[in-house]
């Protein structure tokens, strides 16, 4: 089976300003394997949005190559191979919600009713059939980001890529929408490039935790999640959790182990 | 909600600014007679009142004359002002370039450009009052719709580009609808302009046949009352052009919902 996403060599090179140039990533190497759930964790200005933009082709790499489904990633992004959500739900205040859905699918030319019935298909999955006539401003945070979830699903891409998208929300509707995301998820069968700072959000959703660190952005540490059997809320109660956690956590530290260093800043 | 509560709502908010101006009047009336005040010095309202009936011929074809000037201008201002935002929108570098021309040209006094105009133009002409309204009216909107094409959320625009969307696509399916409510804001702030400039434009000279003359000609000839009705009937069109700029935006609000909309949506319970 081909790799989803294969991060080859990925290097990135802002230039700012006069001459001030910054290495946003350096020597990126990644594969991603169809079905999978892989997260990017790192502090702020690791580079982790910046690598989620290159592999969708939203930024081009100053060196190295990214694939999408075997393809080159200009090639994934023309073809729509992929969906995306953002921090910001991003729906359109001036689009009922399922205008909203139907969006992709009408810029890849798809007639009325087709559309519509797969936009039926999208709000049943995320579990609003019946907001689709109100806009999204008349909807709570969490629906939205639903909503945004529909869309970047509504063409069925094997390839869904995701930037902090549950960063906005309280902590009791994110893990709610976790949950909801990991059954869409498994539901659907479509692999996941997901962005985050939450350590334990990371761990609960993915397969493998990737920890970056900033300058020059890189990968430090690949965490493998050792989470046997699907996930329920139970599962963020499990010592396999919390070992893959502390793993995580250690990774962003540094190498250390934990406890021996005393200087955690 | 039943009938009777609707009309009790409606009148607890038309009946306290009606009786607050039937009020001020009121006392303007009384003062005028009760300090003996002359009048070439205020005309109390009852004679303003009379001189609107008596001469309502003369001060509505006064009213059509401005008002014209105005409406045209304003279509006109609206409709360069619209295409001059797309040119800018699509070539930013204009931006750079037009805009410190546009703030100089909008610095200039309108009594000057009009006077220039005027001596371009037959005096008789209202070409000159027109071009003066449409140069006031274009900077309105091409200023308010430039930044509602350019002011895209930039999440919007990501995600477009995920979907490789073009150009074009993106304009039509983004920039435009953002850029709705942005012209009826500027439309909202053109339409009083509109008219206030259409009066302004007269005091420089041409026909002596809009409102704005008749109220210097007749401030002139010391007919102070006379000159009241027009301004009376000036007031008018300025709250009939405000008019109807909101019953255009809440029209377009049914199509579909803008961000001004939300707080009000929020308020409510309808």
């Amino acid at each position: 089976m081909t790799a989803a996403v294969v991060v080859d060599g990925v290097g990135k090179t802002f230039t700012t300003g006069k001459a001030a140039r910054v290495d946003a990533l350096v020597d990126v190497r990644l594969e991603v394997r169809a079905g999978e759930f892989v997260s990017l964790i790192g502090p702020s200005g690791c580079g982790k949005s910046t690598l989620l933009r290159i592999i969708a082709n939203l930024l081009e790499p100053t060196t190295g190559a990214v694939t999408v489904n075997g393809k080159p990633a200009a090639q994934a992004r023309l073809d729509q191979d992929y969906g995306m959500a953002f921090q910001q739900a991003g729906l359109f205040d001036w689009r009922t919600v399922r205008k909203n859905v139907e969006l992709p699918l009408e810029l890849k030319g798809w007639d009325a009713s087709r559309r519509r019935a797969r936009a039926e298909e999208m709000l049943a999955l995320v579990k609003l059939p019946e907001f689709a006539d109100p806009h999204p401003w008349q909807l709570s945070g969490g629906m939205q980001q639903r909503i945004a979830i529909a869309r970047a699903l509504a063409a069925h891409p094997q390839l869904l890529l995701m930037d902090e998208p549950f960063g906005a929300l309280d902590e009791m509707t994110r893990e709610y929408m976790q949950g909801e995301l990991l059954r869409i998820c498994a539901e659907t069968g479509t692999t996941v490039v997901f962005v985050t700072h939450s350590i334990p959000e990371a761990v609960y959703l993915s397969q493998r935790v990737v920890v970056m660190s900033p300058r020059p952005g890189r990968i430090t540490r690949v965490v493998d999640v050792a989470i046997t059997g699907p996930r329920t809320e139970d599962t963020r109660n499990s010592e396999a959790f919390f070992r893959s956690i502390t793993a995580v956590r250690e990774g962003l530290r540094g190498h250390g182990v934990a406890g021996s260093s005393t200087d955690d800043r | 909600m039943t009938a009777p509560d609707r009309a009790a709502r409606l009148a607890g908010r038309v009946l306290p600014p009606l009786a607050t101006g039937v009020g001020f009047l009121a006392l303007w009336e009384g003062a005028v007679a009760f300090f003996d005040l002359k009048p070439y010095f205020l005309a109390p309202p009852s004679a303003i009142l009379s001189q609107f009936t008596t001469n309502f011929a003369l001060v509505r074809g006064a009213a059509t004359v401005s008002g014209t000037n105005a409406l045209v201008g304003l279509v006109a201002g609206t409709v360069l002002g619209v295409a001059m935002s797309f040119v800018l929108s699509r070539f930013r570098f204009l931006n750079q370039l037009i805009t410190p021309l546009a703030i100089a040209l909008n610095a200039i006094p309108i009594f000057v450009l009009v006077a220039v105009l005027n001596n371009m133009y037959s005096i008789t002409s209202e070409i000159p009052r027109r071009v003066m309204v449409t140069l006031v009216v274009y900077f309105i909107v091409l200023v308010n719709v430039a930044r509602g094409l350019l002011q895209v959320h930039p999440t919007h625009l990501e995600l477009m580009r995920s979907y490789a969307a073009t150009d074009v696509t993106i304009l039509r399916k983004v920039r435009v609808p953002n850029a709705v409510p942005f012209l009826f804001t500027a439309l909202k702030i053109a339409a009083p302009s509109a008219v206030i400039t259409a009066f302004v434009s007269e005091y420089v000279g041409g026909s002596q046949n809009g409102l704005g003359s008749r109220i210097t000609s007749n401030i002139a000839n010391s007919k102070n009352a006379a000159a009241w009705a027009y301004v009376v009937a000036a007031c008018a069109l300025g709250l009939l052009f405000y008019a109807v700029s909101i019953i255009l935006e809440s029209a377009s609000r049914q199509g579909g919902a803008t961000h001004d909309t939300r707080a009000q949506a929020r308020g409510g319970n309808t």
